[in-house]
């Protein structure tokens, strides 16, 4: 007895010491995942935040008929086609007078985005009498400029090494000692389409097209992954070879690399059905042909695992089989149906490659209002932005990852909300 | 009977229970009939069986040429060793074999002179007038209503929300559960005791009217209180159904049956009255069951 006892004793310390260990691997890889996902979260935001602000300069623009070329009373196709990039040419020239250099006047010009003669457009139109006056306004600045205001330049360096020369410095020192340069909210960011003018780029179009792709993707992708996953784990014929076959291959499909899914697409619904190319409907339907096997694999592992006792009490009173199914069954595993189509859908909202294939990538400008406009999506916009030069374009590719990650988050939490809902019905 | 039967009840000495094992084995062989009373006359006969064999997937035959009568208004105890396929011929009776993968049913099966495997015979319905009460409480994850409910919504046995209640009213007093549970009808049934569920079970059967309920070992999950209330209730349903029970328990086919049939290794081997079967078992087998040297 004693005996035992002493060597269950001995044992104990080495028991524990291994338990000990166990756990403190545990705390280790949580903290090193934790402290990854910090970093990356740090990093991003510290990047992405300036972007969702953008510089404006205060111009005092003489908006004289004789510049523009137009009157009041004249009709709107004459008003829109007047020349408003001379009146804030001018407006620069007044605030700095004596520039002749060639390539300082240039820069003067550019000191302003190329978007501000349509703002001053968009103004003349909405009301015509301001011609002939002259008005203060707040103008979207260069985005050179916007990334010296977001100390992004360094003012000591020597001038051949800076995007802004010394002149240059010059007027911005001068604008802002007259309280001239300010950061307003970026509107223009979640307003607008692409540009290649990073201060004039906007995340709306491929925000938009993510919204089209991930609605459609899910209309297509769950009612046919839990009808074929309900088919072949209530109704296919078992130890069937052709069944089999088809379970092989669904589980193959998973593993399949993304591009060789949109290669299918552009060969199938592009090439042979003549779909429209870039646009969210084929987007959606490879991304439908992607997250397919993901759902049906984890809806078909949800039916399995409610209990056949249920399956027999509905067949025992004279419930058919489908009755069985979807009365008990499916509701019971709707949980489990729903985090496989949540991780399926977050698969698909990250995924880029497979609509590269599809003509995704293109340069979208206009926001699409219809599922077969053309269209990119959020992670394309990101990649595309991320291979552009300049350095404004860096923190907008951060700020769309943000906007990506909020889209994912909002997604998610709308999918498992729905899945308390149903969980809450015992 | 047979010579070989015949011998085997005049063999004098009982086997030692050391001995059980290798005496099952010896013993199978020499089952070739049902010793007893195992059929009826038409006019008493509720379900009539003849013949029958069931094989699993890979042809693994789980029961052997089974023939037996049962009759109207009776409750007729299965019992048997573990793995003689008393259940398995239990779910013959509604076809609940049907479900299971590679499962094949032969012979006759007749409730009242209908061959339930003919082509014109819907399962569903079949179900419908052969109720079944399983083993483990497997109530729906709905409430307490809804279970009993859930036969007549299917079969449009009420037509409108008056009769239902009527229905789950009279279906929870027949199960003994209406007082408990009258205040909670909108409670979960998964939330009652075991023995409150097989009750509900019980209830959610005998909602849709069946002619005939089975039973497959009811009480074994349950304590021994709620057994008795159970067998009382068995006991009361008795005037209004056929009630084949499966039990493992020989007091408790000895208290609630009027027959009792003996399984053995896929085989019918006695059937008769439960009192003759207890106190004068005709095969050498039955005996040495019910006396507890094997099973």
């Amino acid at each position: 007895m004693s005996a035992i006892t002493d060597k269950v004793r001995a044992s104990l310390g080495k028991r524990y010491a291994r338990e000990k260990r166990f756990r403190a691997y545990g705390v280790i890889s949580i903290t090193l995942s934790l402290l990854f996902l910090a970093l990356l979260m740090v990093n991003i935001f510290s990047r992405g935040l300036p972007a969702f602000t953008s510089t404006y300069i205060k111009l005092d623009v003489v908006l004289d008929a004789q510049t523009l070329g137009v009157t009041a009373t004249d009709p709107v196709e004459k008003l829109r086609a007047a020349d408003y990039s001379s009146v804030v040419t001018n407006s620069l020239k007044t605030l700095f007078p004596g520039v002749e250099d060639r390539k300082q006047k240039k820069a003067l010009k550019s000191l302003v985005s190329g978007d501000a003669p349509y703002e001053l457009q968009h103004m003349v139109l909405d009301n015509p009498s301001l011609i002939g006056t002259t008005q203060s306004v707040w103008l979207l600045a260069d985005d050179e400029i916007d990334m010296y205001q977001k100390g992004h330049v360094d003012r000591n360096a020597p001038e051949a090494d800076r995007r802004i020369k010394d002149f240059q410095l010059a007027w911005l020192d001068k604008l802002e000692a007259d309280g001239r340069i300010k950061r307003k909210f970026n509107t223009i960011f979640f307003t607008r389409g692409d540009s290649r003018e990073p201060e004039q780029a906007g995340i709306l179009s491929a925000l938009t097209g993510s919204l089209f792709t991930m609605t459609m993707t899910l209309m297509f992708a769950f009612p046919i992954g839990v009808m074929a996953a309900i088919y072949l784990e209530e109704f296919a014929p078992k130890n069937n070879i052709f069944v089999d076959f088809i379970e092989v291959n669904i589980n193959n499909l998973a593993a399949v690399p993304s591009i060789i899914f949109g290669l299918l697409g552009l060969a199938i619904f592009i090439q042979m059905f003549g779909m429209p190319r870039s646009s969210p409907l084929v987007g959606s339907f490879v991304l439908t042909l992607l997250i397919l096997p993901t759902i049906i694999i984890a809806s078909r592992a949800a039916l399995k695992s409610v209990p056949p006792s249920i399956r027999e009490a509905a067949l025992g009173i004279g419930a058919s089989r489908t009755q069985a199914v979807f009365h008990h069954v499916v509701p019971l595993a709707m949980p489990g149906i729903l985090t496989g189509t949540i991780i399926g859908m977050a698969h698909a909202v990250g995924e880029s490659a497979p609509l590269l294939m599809v003509g995704m990538v293109a340069f979208i400008v206009d926001v699409p209002h219809t599922i077969t406009d053309p269209a990119t999506i959020l992670p394309v916009q990101i990649y595309l932005w991320a291979d552009s030069p300049e350095r404004a374009f860096t923190e907008r590719t951060s700020a769309a990852i943000i906007i990506l990650l909020a889209f994912m988050v909002t997604m998610n939490m709308l999918a498992i909300v729905l899945r308390k809902q149903f969980e809450r019905r015992w | 009977m047979t010579e070989a039967v015949l011998n085997m009840t005049e063999a004098n000495a009982p086997p030692s229970r050391e001995s059980a094992a290798g005496k099952r084995e010896e013993f199978a062989h020499e089952i070739s009939n049902t010793v007893g009373r195992p059929l009826l006359s038409d006019a008493a006969t509720k379900f009539r069986c003849r013949d029958v064999d069931v094989f699993y997937a890979g042809d693994k035959q789980a029961i052997f040429n089974v023939s037996m009568d049962i009759g109207r208004n009776e409750v007729i105890a299965m019992i048997g060793p573990s793995g003689c396929g008393k259940s398995t011929f239990l779910r013959c009776l509604n076809r609940m074999n049907d479900t299971i993968p590679g499962c094949r049913v032969t012979g006759d099966i007749h409730l009242d002179s209908e061959d339930i495997h003919a082509r014109a015979q819907d399962p569903v319905l079949l179900r419908a007038r052969v109720g079944m009460v399983f083993q483990k409480p497997n109530p729906f994850p709905k409430s307490i209503y809804d279970n009993v409910a859930y036969g007549p919504r299917l079969h449009g046995l009420a037509a409108n929300r008056a009769e239902l209640d009527d229905i789950v009213e009279d279906s929870l007093t027949k199960a003994g559960l209406f007082n408990e549970v009258k205040d909670r009808l909108s409670a979960p049934g998964t939330g009652l005791s075991g023995g409150q569920q097989q009750r509900l079970c019980i209830a959610r059967t005998i909602a849709v009217s069946p002619e005939v309920i089975l039973m497959d070992e009811p009480t074994s999950a349950l304590d021994p209180i709620a057994t008795a209330t159970i067998e009382e209730l068995i006991d009361e349903l008795r005037q209004s159904f056929t009630i084949c029970i499966v039990t493992h328990s020989m007091q408790q086919a000895a208290r609630i049956s009027q027959r009792t049939a003996y399984f053995h290794l896929g085989k019918l081997v006695e059937v008769n009255d439960t009192k003759t079967v207890f106190t004068n078992p005709q095969h050498q087998l039955t005996e040495n069951y019910i006396t507890g040297r094997f099973g």
